[in-house]
């Protein structure tokens, strides 16, 4: 398969510079809604919800007038960005399941926070709790497969379980403390985004784009040949262990919306429906950020319109941007591994 | 100047001995063949000049420098066996991989002109400028490995280790491959080809180095064809490859 033509490769550009604008705009919407107490910023605030009524008169909506739903609905757009940003090298690495066993890490982390703070009466945000755990199983996933010399299924198989029994257990033994709402955390949901969590995942969002722009080669060359990027004294596992890391907090940012269950589709899906038709690594890249936006937007119209829960609508949109892009692609047959 | 230099190496995978006790000295500019039968510890003595691997005992330089220290990455350059690459589904263009070769060079910073231009000087020298925009995976096995010369060469590497590099590579493109290697190699640059043909390695190498387990030989090419090392090597039980003409 030869260059890609010119006009795909403009509809790329103004897909993705579109995106660009979209995710630079809810980081600054998450911004004015965090700093809406100061003066200057509390007339832009105003002025949001004024845009956001208008918006809702001209769609016939009543979803942009609440902060609550701004900060859902930025939340989705930027998981649309950095989750398959971080799975196309999760994909190609074999590891499309980490993201799943992360999630179960940070769903134990959730645990905790709530054990914590019904124990304590600490207000401190579960986000933040799910993520040091989240990091805390990442750094135990990446010790075991160092120790076991493979990313086989083995420790990510064990670590999936492992965490999600003990957090089934802190949940247990805590629910007498307080009157939480697990399916929430299962299965996502719009309404567990807090104002605290959403600004988390603004923060996370920068950070994540910033080390993959700052690490794109080197995280590509041990994704296509680890052994000659050792003998090319790139420091592997510190790569290794920041990519998993990484992949750690865009989960625990991610499992608000899509749930602990179906966080690892935002990280595989839209890559496997960019790579059945992209030219290149730097277009499978583009595409699967571009799949991972419409999974999102699409899911949150049919989630918001029907009625239905929207990771479930997210994951389904995604599946069947998979599914056509299969169709699309001449190289149908093309295995993919997902070890 | 030597370029690898090992001294008295020991390496063993828990208690199963893969290298023992190997000295030996690779100088720039030298052609080694790394013969020996099926797992006699060839890759892995390769790796250990590499510093893939620590050796248990003894010492190894590269460029005269202790390998564990030793991090100028892009003067070596690396084909492995094609079946322990991964990336096997991966969309990547030939220029994307041979770009590869440049990242050790650019570190985190941007890739500049004169990097992509040191990209097409090395996908003309191996004749692959057509086929730079296909990905590695719709090539043939010879034309992939020539991708990953290419690579090599982008780095601009002063040392090229091969592991079997024409596994599954028909015979035509193996020899054309071979000849690419020889004017390589008459343009300054080190190789070391570990090779299961002996044929092959004697027609093209200046130094062979034959090991199983324990150095049987190291020296130039004809003291090689002359000595009973290939035979004490293989021992009774070993099959040699001989490459007909």
């Amino acid at each position: 398969m030869g260059r890609i033509g010119p006009f795909r490769r403009r509809l790329e550009q103004v897909g993705l510079g579109l995106t660009a604008i979209l995710a630079v705009a809810m980081i600054g919407l998450l911004t004015v809604d965090a700093l809406r107490s100061f003066p200057l910023v509390g007339g832009l605030y105003d002025q949001a919800r004024i845009a956001g009524r208008l918006l809702d008169s001209l769609l016939g909506t009543n979803v942009f007038s609440h902060p609550f739903m701004w900060r859902s609905i930025a939340t989705g757009i930027l998981i649309g960005v950095v989750a398959p940003l971080v799975g196309t090298y999760l994909v190609h690495r074999e590891m499309a399941l980490i993201g799943e066993t992360l999630a179960h890490t940070a769903f134990a982390g959730v645990a905790v926070g709530l054990l914590v703070s019904a124990a304590t009466g600490w207000e401190g945000s579960l986000m933040l709790v799910a993520l040091v755990v989240g990091i805390l199983g990442a750094l135990g996933v990446q010790w075991l497969a160092e120790r076991t010399n493979t990313y086989g299924d083995v420790p990510i198989a064990i670590m999936l379980t492992g965490s999600f029994a003990v957090g089934t257990l802190i949940i247990s033994y805590g629910r007498g403390m307080s009157g939480f709402n697990v399916e929430g955390y299962l299965f996502g949901n719009i309404s567990v985004v807090t104002p605290s969590g959403a600004r988390l995942m603004a923060v996370i969002s920068v950070l994540v784009v910033g080390v993959i722009v700052a690490t794109y080669k080197q995280l590509l060359f041990i994704t296509f040949d680890e052994q000659a990027a050792r003998v090319a004294r790139l420091n592997v596992t510190w790569y290794n262990t920041l990519l998993i890391v990484m992949t750690a907090i865009v989960v625990v940012g991610a499992m608000q919306i899509l749930g602990v269950i179906l966080v690892a589709a935002m990280l595989v899906v839209p890559v496997a429906a960019a790579t059945q038709v992209a030219h290149s690594f730097r277009e499978t890249l583009s595409l699967s950020i571009l799949f991972g936006q419409v999974s999102v937007i699409g899911g949150f119209t049919v989630s918001i319109s029907q009625g239905l829960p929207t990771g479930g609508s997210i994951v389904v949109v995604a599946i069947a941007c998979y599914l056509l892009a299969i169709l699309a692609s001449s190289r149908s047959t093309t295995p993919l591994s997902t070890h | 100047m030597t370029v690898v230099s090992l001294e008295n190496v020991t390496f063993a995978y828990a208690e199963q001995p893969a290298v023992k006790d190997v000295s030996l000295t690779v100088d720039e500019g030298d052609f080694l063949g790394l013969v020996g039968p099926n797992g006699s510890g060839k890759t892995t003595l390769l790796h250990l000049m590499l510093g893939l691997h620590s050796p248990d005992s003894g010492s190894i330089e590269l460029f005269g420098e202790p390998v564990a220290a030793f991090d100028d990455g892009e003067r070596i350059g690396y084909v492995s066996q094609q079946a322990t690459s991964r990336g096997g589904s991966m969309p990547v263009t030939v220029r994307e991989a041979v770009t590869m070769g440049r990242f050790a060079h650019a570190g985190h910073g941007r890739l500049t002109d004169a990097d992509r231009a040191t990209v097409d000087d090395a996908l003309e020298t191996v004749g692959i400028t057509d086929l730079a925009d296909r990905q590695v995976t719709q090539l043939s096995g010879g034309q992939r490995q020539r991708a990953y010369i290419a690579r090599a060469l982008a780095s601009e590497a002063d040392l090229l280790a091969l592991d079997e590099p024409t596994v599954g590579v028909d015979a035509e493109s193996r020899d054309a491959f071979y000849q690419l290697l020889e004017s390589l190699n008459a343009s300054g640059i080190t190789i070391i080809l570990i090779e299961h043909d002996i044929g092959i390695v004697t027609d093209r190498a200046n130094r062979i180095a034959c090991i199983n387990t324990e150095l049987y030989h190291h020296g130039d090419t004809e003291s090689f064809v002359e000595s009973d090392a290939l035979t004490e090597a293989y021992g009774a039980t070993g099959q040699v490859l001989h490459h007909h003409h």
